[in-house]
C-alpha cells in the first residue's frame, strides 16, 4: 500500500462523509425513544409499588428526564462524541461497558457466520456457473430456494433437534461449557463446539443469497476477454476460474456483503435468542424487555457504527482487489 | 391482449413461478376462508393435547400442549402473516415511491438531502429497529405493519430514484414539459407507469421479507398477543422442542412455503417484465 499515497487522504474523506449520517442516526434512535408512552421511572415506579409522585419526580429529575427533549438531545449528542454512552439503570454500569462485555461474543458469531456464507456462497456458486443449466446447477437452486426461504431461528430450533436431542453431537446452547473450567486449546475446541449450530443456523440465509451472487458474477465474468485470453494460452482450467474469474467476481460479493452487515446484526438478535449466545443482540432484547432506554440507544448506536466502519474497510478492500479503481 | 399474453408466457417460462403461484393462491384461500372452516377461537381447546399429526383424523396436524388445533392456528396464522406482509409492503410502496420519485425527479441539493437520509436509515440494523418501534408502540398489529414499512421504505426509494433518473431526461417527459404538464402529473402520470416493472417485482419479495420480519417479532415474543401467528406458535411449541418438535416444524414449514412461493412468484414476474435480464 506504500505506493499509494491516497490511503490516508480516502480514509479522512470518507470518516468526514460519515458524519453527518452518524448524527441522523443518533437523533433518529432519540426521537424514535423518546416517542414512548412510558419511561424508566414508570418502570422503576411500577416495581417499586406505591411511588409517592414526590418520589418519582426526583427520580425523572436526577435522571435528567425533565429536561426539555432538546437539551435532552443535546447532551445525548454530546456524550456519543465523548464516547460517553450513558448508565444503564439496571445492570448498574455504564452501557459501553455493557455492551463491549458483550461485543466479542457476537463478533465470533457473526465473523464465523459470514465466513462460512460466503465460503459456501463461492464454492457453490463457482460450482453452479461451471455446470450452468445442468443437473448440478439446478440442484444448487432448489438448495438456494429453500434456504433463502427459511427461518433463521426455525432452521436454528430444526438443528437442535437434530443434532443435540436425537444425535447428541452438539450442545444446545450457550458458548462454553460452564462450570468445566477449561483453558487454552481445550476452551477453543469448547467454543467451537458451541459455535457450530448457531453459526450454520445464521450462515444458511446468506449463503443463499452469495450463492446466488455469485454464480450470476462468475456467469458474467467468464465471458470477458481477459479470461478468454488465459484460457487460449492454456493455463489449467482450475487456475482460470480461481486465479483470473474469481478475483473479479468476488466484486459484487463484497459490496453486498457490507449492504447487509446491518441485516446480519438483526439475524444474530434471533439467533443469539435461540441458542442463549451471549452477544449483543441478546443485550438488545434483554434490554428491550426491561425498557432500559440507555442501553437499547447504545446498542442501535453501536451496531450502525460498525456498519459504517465495515463498509469503510469494504471500499478500502475493493481497491486492493481492483486496482483500477482510484481512491478518491 | 397480446400484452398480456406475452406477459403470462414470460411469467410461465419457468415452471417454479406457476408452481409458486399455485401455492400462494392455497394460502391465501386457507386465509380466506379460515374464519367459516375454524369458526371456533384457534386460541380455544377443542380436542386432547399433545396428539400428534395424524393420530387423530378430526385434527390432521395434531393439537397442541393446551389441546388447540394445529390446522385452525396455522389457516388463522395465514390471515395474520398476509395482512401484516401485504400492509407493510403497501406503506413501504408509498412513501417509497413519493420519496424516491421526488429525488430522482428534481435532483439537486433535494436529492442529496433525501438520499443520505435514506442511507442513514439503511445503516441501522433493520431488525434490531423494528424490535425498537414495536416495543415502544406496544405489540400490535398496527404496530408491527409501522415498524416493517419503517424499515422497508428505503430500498424502494432508491429503486425508483434510480428509475426516474434514467426516466427524467427521456424524450416522452420532455414533450410532456413542452405542452405544460405539472410536474405532479408528469411524476404520477407519464413516469411512474414507466417505471413500475421493478417495482412490482420488488413487492413480491418485500412481502416475503415482511412476514419473516413478522414470524421472527412474534417469535421474540413481540407479536400481538390477540392474534394467532405463525411465529408465536413457533415460540410456544419451543417449550416442549425436546419431546414434541412437530409443534415447532409445523408453523415453520408454513412460513417456509408461503415465502418460497413469493419469491418464486417474484422470479416469475420478473421473467414476464424483464425479459433482457431473465438469465441474471
Amino acid at each position: 500500500m506504500a505506493a499509494r499515497p491516497g490511503v490516508a487522504r480516502f480514509l479522512a474523506r470518507r470518516l468526514a462523509q460519515a458524519v453527518p449520517t452518524v448524527l441522523l442516526i443518533v437523533v433518529v434512535n432519540f426521537l424514535v425513544l423518546h416517542l414512548t408512552p412510558g419511561d424508566i421511572v414508570d418502570v422503576l415506579a411500577g416495581e417499586a409499588g406505591a411511588a409517592t409522585p414526590e418520589y418519582v419526580a426526583m427520580l425523572r429529575q436526577r435522571f435528567g428526564l425533565d429536561r426539555p427533549l432538546m437539551s435532552q438531545l443535546g447532551s445525548y449528542v454530546w456524550g456519543v462524541a465523548t464516547l460517553d454512552l450513558g448508565y444503564s439503570f439496571r445492570h448498574n454500569t455504564s452501557v459501553l461497558r455493557l455492551m463491549l462485555d458483550r461485543l466479542p461474543a457476537t463478533l465470533i458469531l457473526m465473523g464465523s457466520s459470514l465466513s462460512l456464507a460466503v465460503a459456501l456462497g463461492v464454492v457453490f456458486g463457482v460450482t453452479a456457473a461451471r455446470h450452468v443449466n445442468r443437473p448440478v446447477d439446478g440442484a444448487i437452486g432448489v438448495m438456494v430456494l429453500l434456504s433463502y426461504a427459511t427461518p433463521t431461528f426455525w432452521i436454528g430450533l430444526m438443528l437442535i433437534v437434530l443434532f443435540s436431542v436425537k444425535l447428541g453431537w452438539l450442545p444446545t446452547g450457550g458458548m462454553m461449557t460452564i462450570g468445566a473450567g477449561l483453558a487454552g486449546p481445550a476452551k477453543l475446541f469448547d467454543i467451537v463446539h458451541h459455535l457450530i449450530l448457531p453459526a450454520a443456523s445464521l450462515a444458511l440465509f446468506y449463503a443463499a443469497i452469495y450463492t446466488r451472487l455469485m454464480r450470476a458474477s462468475m456467469l458474467e465474468v467468464s465471458g470477458l476477454d481477459y479470461v478468454r485470453t488465459a484460457r487460449a494460452k492454456g493455463i489449467s482450467e482450475r487456475r482460470v476460474i480461481y486465479g483470473h474469474a474469481l478475483r473479479n467476481a468476488l466484486l459484487p460479493l463484497l459490496t453486498v456483503v457490507g449492504v447487509q452487515l446491518g441485516s446480519l446484526l438483526g439475524g444474530s438478535v434471533l439467533v443469539e435468542s435461540v441458542f442463549g449466545w451471549p452477544g449483543l443482540g441478546r443485550l438488545a432484547f434483554e434490554a428491550v424487555q426491561q425498557r432500559d432506554y440507555n442501553l437499547l440507544l447504545g446498542i442501535l448506536l453501536m451496531s450502525s457504527l460498525l456498519v459504517i466502519a465495515v463498509n469503510l474497510l469494504i471500499d478500502l478492500l475493493y481497491a486492493v482487489l481492483d486496482p483500477r479503481i482510484e481512491l478518491a | 391482449m397480446g400484452a398480456w399474453r406475452r406477459l403470462a408466457r414470460g411469467f410461465c417460462r419457468r415452471w417454479t413461478a406457476p408452481a409458486g403461484l399455485a401455492v400462494f393462491a392455497l394460502v391465501l384461500a386457507m386465509a380466506a376462508s379460515a374464519p367459516y372452516v375454524f369458526p371456533e377461537d384457534p386460541f380455544s381447546m377443542v380436542t386432547r393435547p399433545l396428539q400428534w399429526p395424524g393420530e387423530n383424523r378430526q385434527y390432521l396436524l395434531g393439537s397442541d400442549m393446551l389441546g388447540r388445533d394445529l390446522l385452525a392456528g396455522i389457516c388463522h396464522g395465514a390471515r395474520v402473516s398476509l395482512a401484516i406482509g401485504g400492509a407493510a409492503t403497501a406503506a413501504a410502496l408509498g412513501v417509497g415511491v413519493l420519496i424516491g420519485a421526488l429525488a430522482g425527479y428534481y435532483g439537486g441539493v433535494l436529492d442529496d438531502v433525501l438520499m443520505r437520509g435514506t442511507e442513514a436509515f439503511q445503516t441501522i440494523p433493520p431488525f434490531v429497529f423494528v424490535i425498537v418501534v414495536v416495543v415502544i408502540a406496544r405489540p400490535s398489529i398496527r404496530s408491527i405493519i409501522l415498524a416493517i414499512a419503517l424499515v422497508s421504505w428505503p430500498s424502494v426509494a432508491r429503486l425508483v430514484r434510480a428509475e426516474f433518473l434514467a426516466l427524467r431526461h427521456r424524450e416522452f417527459v420532455q414533450g410532456c414539459r413542452a405542452v405544460g404538464m405539472g410536474d405532479a402529473r408528469i411524476i404520477f402520470r407519464q413516469i411512474l407507469p414507466n417505471a413500475l416493472a421493478p417495482i412490482i417485482v420488488t413487492a413480491s419479495i418485500m412481502v416475503a421479507t415482511a412476514i419473516l420480519t413478522e414470524s421472527g417479532l412474534a417469535f421474540l415474543g413481540l407479536g400481538d398477543a390477540n392474534v394467532m401467528s405463525w411465529g408465536s406458535m413457533i415460540g410456544a411449541g419451543r417449550e416442549m422442542l425436546r419431546t414434541e418438535w412437530y409443534l415447532t416444524a409445523i408453523p415453520g414449514i408454513a412460513i417456509l412455503l408461503t415465502v418460497l412461493a413469493l419469491n418464486l412468484v417474484g422470479e416469475g414476474l420478473n421473467d414476464a417484465l424483464n425479459p433482457r435480464l431473465r438469465d441474471r
